[in-house]
């Protein structure tokens, strides 16, 4: 069989490689796309998506819970994991059904197999079938997978990681959740809703460790209050396995302790997936602890290859590698207004309990940085909507420069605040000052009214407190 | 408010345009769409509509006339409840969109006069928007940065923050080859053929200075004559002025060059002249440009009537042009215009160079180093410096004996400088 020939062949489907490959097609390309289990990659099957359907159910159970307080009766509340499992892998495949519709639509060839570079264009489809196709432009998205601790390796039983976690048979009654960044907090929120007796362990001295601290330490305390039991500082150094459960050995701020649970999750970061890529065959291709090293638009050393997404190296977040992907195929095509991505405008989003959202700079950062800083600070309980919703625990902060009123950073915790993140990151984008966030019109009765008065706040002009 | 109806452009490179005709007069009310004028230019004729409905208040510029420059407000349209009262100020914005001049020399702005003659300096054209987010504004105004002279990266070449902070940016960012060669790093990117560069974007400086070079290597007959200057006169008498102004000024080698140029000129008025299809501008004053180097690209601040200073008051004025040309805060009127230019590259050691016009402008003085060589008098040889120029001229109206003549006056000057301070 003649080889096949693209102008463009992507690696891995997920958030990243799919997005190149239908903007591609979009540019006239002849796009080819390689993926070996699930069109929407890790995000779509075994990540973004099916944890939020998770976080909903437990909200559902939380909201139900607490349905006196909304004047509604409820009796006998009981949840079936099964069902709550079932509903998570509905909405993947749902999505992932959707993906494969999104490329067939615009003439993207999909490829079913791991793809494996052989340089000089070349790339190799093992799959049930073996062949070669060649393509002018190669992108690499393989993506990453969870970070495995020399000593914790996972089992898949007793000790999950992400996917384990995603799929539980049976509730377990007692979890430890090593890692609080946004895997491990937000399957401590999951478990912790549903009732289940969770401890997190996090090695530094806060939960999530990039957020501003006052984010953290605002989250840390309603966490608590929930019944999380939080260990920052804390290094497990040994899981000793028994029948139906695993004692944890933990050094507290050189203390050790002892901790049984009936099941761990290990959420300690990420590894990017670059073996059996075939990287040997493409010597330009560097990597830098760990990731492949790419320029502003996602070119490695090597004449037409590029990397985008989580194995190009952090922030690892699906928007992201989305957008690098636009960034890649955009320059390849020749177009002119393609610009390298700012990390410092990409949000970050939690979906614990409660809602964690963020962009650009810490109040710390920033101070480090040599800015001279304005902080506002706006909480929830000033705010009509978060109290008619029986939201009143939250806090918006915003982080100017003096000198020039760039918004350097904007924080928030509480209800919601992953959906309204946003408006400051299209103004961060826009580098917008103070004064058009303060000219800006915002609607009555919502929670983004907030993000107006944090910005007052920071000026000293907050009507609301 | 009255709307003003402005020149359009109707190619990217159009600067001026013919407005041929009019199809409406005062008092007309007009469609949006409604064609009101018809504009020639060069390559084509083509018509104007009306952009907004209104009545026409006011024409400004007369059907038939040539050499309009683009942008131009050429009528004022009334909406709705206005009238010719409202008008007013419309006419005297108009005049402030043309350059502030106390003097002579109408340029390209005023439509009717010097039709043919190429706009002399084009700067960013005035009243145009300038692209720049919020951000940007506020830090060039901090920092007394043109906005103009700024050159945008951002969504459709708008200017955004690191524009403005762009001279910071660009003096960072050397030596980070730690991780891998042949890896583009930063903003770095990696050609066809594997070679690492960085982009740099052209500001507008560069880009009008690229503009204008091209345009007059390719457009201008070029001449060039070399002459060698006996200086050891010239630094004896520098010598003893800085020593009597015991360091309250400085006079540099320069100085008396602009000085000499300026009086030559006056002593020889054909070479201090702009070519016209139509007639040969000979200036009335001695108006010398000096060439600049600046981070930003190469300024030709101007020392005005320089026959009428002193070698002091030319120093001190060249001084803080050059400064202010370094920090990009030159006014327009401080850069444009012009009647001669002086690029010295002495400094540096260059013996000597072919300096390309400056247009409108005819000639250009090209500046090498002193250097002391043997030479003979009356069969007996002597140690003596000697600078060598060369002046690159326009043919069409300083030809070869012209040149030559202005040569030996300006060598007059300079090898008895005592002549200049008459």
């Amino acid at each position: 069989m003649a080889e096949q020939n693209f102008d463009v062949i992507v690696i891995g489907g997920g958030p990243g490689g799919y997005v190149a490959a239908i903007r591609a097609a979009q540019l006239k390309m002849k796009v080819a796309l390689v993926e070996a289990e699930h069109l929407g990659g890790i995000c779509l099957n075994w990540g973004c998506i099916p944890t939020k359907a998770l976080l909903r159910s437990s909200e559902v159970h939380h909201l139900i819970q607490h349905a006196d307080q909304f004047g509604i009766s409820v009796k006998d509340v009981s949840f079936d994991l099964k069902k709550i499992v079932e509903r998570s892998r509905g909405v993947a495949k749902q999505l992932s059904g959707g993906i494969g519709h999104l490329l067939k639509k615009n003439k993207v060839t999909v490829f079913d197999g791991y793809g494996q570079l052989l340089g000089k264009g070349k790339v190799a489809v093992n799959g049930q079938s073996k062949e070669t196709i060649s393509g002018k432009h190669i992108i690499i998205a393989t993506g990453a997978r969870a970070r495995v601790l020399p000593g914790l390796e996972p089992d898949g039983k007793l000790i999950w990681t992400y996917k384990e976690a995603m799929v539980p048979d049976t509730m377990p009654k007692s979890l430890l959740v090593v890692g609080s960044g946004a895997i491990g907090i937000e399957f401590a929120s999951f478990y912790r809703n549903l009732g289940v007796d969770v401890t997190v362990a996090e090695v530094v001295d806060k939960v999530l460790p990039v957020e501003d601290d006052e984010i953290s330490a605002f989250a840390h305390k309603q966490f608590e209050k929930q019944g999380m039991k939080i260990l920052t500082g804390a290094q497990v150094k040994k899981l000793e396995k028994g029948k139906d459960n695993v004692t944890a050995h933990i050094e507290v701020k050189g203390k050790m302790q002892t901790l049984t649970i009936d099941r761990v999750i290990m959420a300690v970061g990420i590894q990017a997936n670059t073996e059996k890529i075939g990287l040997e065959a493409v010597p330009g291709v560097k990597l830098d602890r760990g990731h492949i090293v790419t320029d502003g638009y996602m070119t490695t050393g090597e004449q037409g290859v590029y990397a985008i997404g989580d194995v190009a190296g952090a922030p690892w977040l699906a928007h992201k590698a989305s957008h690098e992907g636009i960034i890649c195929v955009e320059k390849i095509a020749g177009m002119k207004d393609v610009h390298p991505m700012k990390t410092s405008n990409i949000p970050g989003c939690t979906y614990c309990t409660p809602q964690v959202a963020s962009v650009g700079l810490t109040e710390k950062a920033a101070k480090e940085a040599g800015y001279d800083i304005n902080v506002g600070r706006f909480p929830f309980i000033g705010n009509g909507k978060a109290i008619a919703l029986g939201e009143p625990e939250g806090m918006v902060k915003t982080i100017f420069d003096k000198k020039t009123g760039e918004l350097l950073g904007a924080h928030m915790v509480g209800a919601e605040v992953t959906e309204m993140i946003q408006g400051y990151v299209v103004g961060k984008t826009a580098e917008l000052t103070e004064a058009e966030f303060m000219h800006t019109v915002f609607p009555h009765p919502t929670l983004s009214e907030m993000m107006h008065e944090s910005v007052l706040d920071a000026y000293g002009r907050a009507i609301h407190f | 408010m009255p709307i003003n109806v402005l020149m359009p452009a109707l190619s990217p490179t159009m600067t001026e345009g013919n407005l041929a005709k009019w199809h409406v007069k005062e008092g007309d009310s007009v469609e949006a769409g409604d064609v009101i004028a018809e504009i020639e230019t060069d390559k084509a004729t083509m018509e104007v509509e009306a952009v907004d409905e209104g009545t026409v208040g006011k024409i400004l510029i007369a059907g038939g006339t040539e050499g309009v420059a683009v942008n131009t407000p050429i009528a004022v349209l009334l909406e709705e409840g206005e009238s010719a009262n409202d008008i007013g100020d419309v006419p005297a914005e108009a005049a402030k969109a043309a350059p502030k001049k106390d003097e002579a020399a109408p340029k390209a702005a005023a439509p009717k006069a010097a039709a043919s003659a190429p706009a002399p300096q084009a700067s960013a054209p005035r009243g145009e928007r300038i692209f720049a987010s919020p951000l940007a504004k506020r830090i060039a105004a901090q920092k007394g940065i043109d906005l103009s002279s700024v050159s945008g990266s951002g969504p459709r070449g708008r200017i955004v923050k690191a524009d403005v902070e762009g001279a910071k940016a660009g003096a960072v960012g050397p030596a980070r080859s730690a991780v891998a060669a042949d890896v583009p790093q930063g903003d770095e990117q990696i050609n066809e053929f594997g070679m690492i560069y960085t982009a740099v974007p052209n500001n507008n400086i560069k880009k009008i200075t690229a503009k204008r070079l091209l345009e007059s290597k390719t457009t201008v007959p070029h001449f060039y004559l070399s002459v060698e200057f006996h200086i050891d006169g010239l630094l004896a008498a520098r010598k003893q002025i800085n020593e009597q102004a015991g360091g309250a000024y400085k006079l540099s080698v320069n100085d008396f060059i602009v000085k000499a140029c300026a009086n030559a000129l006056q002593a020889y008025p054909a070479a201090n002249t702009q070519w016209t299809d139509d007639a040969v501008l000979q200036f009335k004053h001695s108006d010398i440009s000096v060439a600049v180097a600046t981070p930003n690209g190469l300024i030709t601040p101007i020392v005005k009537k320089a026959e009428t200073k002193g070698l002091k008051q030319i120093s001190a004025e060249v001084k803080e042009l050059a400064g202010k040309a370094r920090d990009g805060k030159l006014k327009p009127e401080e850069f444009q215009g012009g009647t001669f230019s002086v690029s010295n590259l002495g400094m540096y050691g260059i013996d000597d160079f072919a300096a390309i016009i400056n247009p409108p402008q005819s000639c250009i003085l090209a500046v090498g180093a002193g250097k002391q060589k043997p030479y003979v008098v009356n069969g007996e040889v002597k140690v003596g410096t000697f600078m060598t120029c060369t002046l690159s001229t326009d043919h069409r109206t300083v030809d070869g004996a012209v040149g030559a003549e202005f040569l030996q006056v300006l060598k007059q000057y300079i090898e008895n400088p005592v002549s200049m301070l008459v």
